[in-house]
């Protein structure tokens, strides 16, 4: 097979849908107004906004009027976890406690830790082997003092699905609030808040075809929050700055196509995503991470021991293949991806994770090239690598939990 | 992902000296797999020389790119002088690696030490 352009990292970031490029333009040169504005520019500005407020909402079973525009995700878990324990905790003091589980991004997990750090209590809950938070773990840690659980409803790195209805359930009967990352989950499984019963939701434009700078929250009528920045009272006081408004513009345009694609979208993808998983399971001492079954249609994350993450990623880019790992080394940070730790993996068995995510626009001939390659650059690394050496010499391969220090 | 140079880029492409040597005269393994880093330099001396080395490697670009490195250096070279080999030498020769990886992914140097050390003792205790 000739060599090829294969994009599958689609969990960082995805293409831009050309009908949302579109509808996107003509807000920045005919369109441009402040919706704030009072005259007839600002006005058409409004209704833009307007329109994509209905269209984000629709895709989730909201009401527009529950639905402010963020700068994406990030902004969204931040608003939502701070803004609602600190009204929480403003107008009921014993509510002290945040909850979250050891796998969440952290966008989640810092905030979080930024509460602890301000004198909140911060729990965090630990999933199985398989990445899925059991209810009986939730439960240890979920109290009449929680203000807040925030367990994403799919997993940025292994795709797994969580029980979030089952933990928001738990959550109000605890009187205590329910948020969920639903940032990877968007355009790949329905969503619906009044079936997930949570009370606030982030969603980010980019991770389905929509602009990066952009998301949406989802506070649920009644749900109260304290804003986090000091401004001008946009988005109903709780989020100021001016709309970002070809940005909501587009994630409007984005959240109409995936709510008008998703079951085909569901289709394809996890046609596509179960053909990789068994062309990929023939390969000796490679393994699955994540949950099989309870798993985004989109995601793909194998490890390949003796292979360090970073390399395997460099070889399949130089063959024309975006992926990515949960290796240390492709990041600045040195440690190997926590999520991977928190399903029980050593950490040298995290550097050798794969990672490949798909989208509605990804094709079967970019995974059977993917098949094609995937397994020669795990083939060109196992040569060399020592570890690869000793495991097939039937030696253990040991954790060196020291650090990183040499 | 790090920025390499296009000497790293070559060497991890085309690594120089990879693979096992059974009949070594010295081995050196530096590293700890949780880090994703394992080096390991075979060498093979002759009249205070090395006269053939090889190594084998688990770890990331960097880390593969100064080991094939380490063994174009080195080969050749008499023990003292491989013993003198630094890491920021293995760094130079390659054009710089990226902050990041000048610590744990700039062993080679280490293992080859390593590897002579090991010669050494064996030849001492003969």
């Amino acid at each position: 097979m000739t060599s090829m352009n294969v994009y599958l990292d689609n969990s960082a970031t995805t293409k831009v849908d050309p009908a949302v490029v579109e509808a996107m333009l003509p807000f920045f040169t005919e369109r441009f107004g402040n919706p704030s504005s009072i005259h007839s520019k600002g006005v058409e500005a409004r209704e833009a906004v307007e329109v994509a407020r209905g269209q984000v909402a629709r895709l989730i079973n909201a009401k527009p009027s529950e639905i402010i525009f963020t700068s994406g995700g990030t902004e969204g878990d931040n608003l939502a976890i701070v803004g609602a324990v600190k009204a929480a905790h403003a107008s009921d003091s014993s509510k002290n406690a945040v909850v979250c589980s050891n796998v969440e991004h952290p966008a989640v997990l810092n905030p979080c830790k930024d509460l602890a750090a301000s004198g909140f209590s911060f729990f965090e809950a630990k999933v199985s082997a398989s990445g899925i938070l059991e209810l009986a773990e939730a439960q240890k840690h979920i109290s009449s003092k929680t203000a807040l659980a925030s367990i994403m409803l799919a997993n940025n790195e292994v795709g797994t699905i969580q029980p979030v209805t089952a933990v928001a359930k738990l959550c109000h009967e605890n009187g205590a609030l329910m948020h969920t990352d639903a940032v990877q989950a968007v355009g790949k499984i329905p969503i619906d808040v009044k079936k997930l019963d949570v009370d606030l939701l982030s969603l980010a434009s980019h991770k389905f075809h929509g602009p990066k700078g952009v998301g949406a929250l989802y506070i649920r009528e009644g749900v109260k929050i304290k804003p986090i920045f000091g401004g001008g009272g946009h988005e109903r006081g709780l989020r100021s700055g001016t709309e970002n408004v070809p940005g909501i513009v587009g994630l409007g345009k984005a959240a109409e196509i995936a709510r008008e694609n998703l079951s085909a979208d569901i289709e394809k993808m996890g046609k596509l995503r179960d053909r990789l998983i068994d062309g990929l399971s023939v390969l000796p001492r490679a393994f699955l991470n994540g949950d099989r079954n309870q798993r985004l249609p989109n995601n793909v994350n194998y490890r390949f021991l003796g292979v360090e993450g970073e390399a395997l990623i460099t070889l399949l880019d130089e063959a024309g293949i975006c992926a990515s790992t949960g290796s240390a080394c492709s990041s600045k940070k040195l440690r190997a991806s926590h999520v991977l730790t928190a399903l029980g993996l050593a950490d040298w068995e995290a550097h050798g994770s794969l990672r490949l995510t798909l989208s509605r626009f990804t094709t079967k001939d970019e995974i059977d090239y993917a098949l094609e390659q995937i397994p020669q650059a795990v083939n060109t690394l196992r040569r060399m690598s020592p570890v690869w050496a000793k495991l097939e010499a039937g030696e253990k391969i040991e954790d060196v939990k020291d650090g990183h220090v040499h | 992902m790090a920025t390499y140079t296009e000497k790293v880029m070559e060497h991890f492409r085309n690594p120089k000296n990879m693979g096992d040597m059974p009949d070594s005269d010295g081995v050196g393994e530096v590293g700890n797999p949780s880090c994703g880093d394992v080096m390991k330099v075979f060498i093979k001396v002759k009249d205070g020389r090395i006269a053939d080395i090889k190594f084998q490697t688990f770890g990331c670009v960097a880390a593969v790119a100064t080991s094939s490195m380490v063994t174009e250096l080195a080969k050749g070279k008499t023990l003292d002088d491989a013993m003198k080999l630094t890491r920021a030498d293995v760094a130079e020769s390659l054009g710089g690696l990226p902050p990041i990886k000048m610590h744990c992914s700039n062993l080679a140097a280490d293992a080859l030490h390593e590897a002579v050390k090991d010669y050494r003792k064996k030849t001492d205790e003969a």
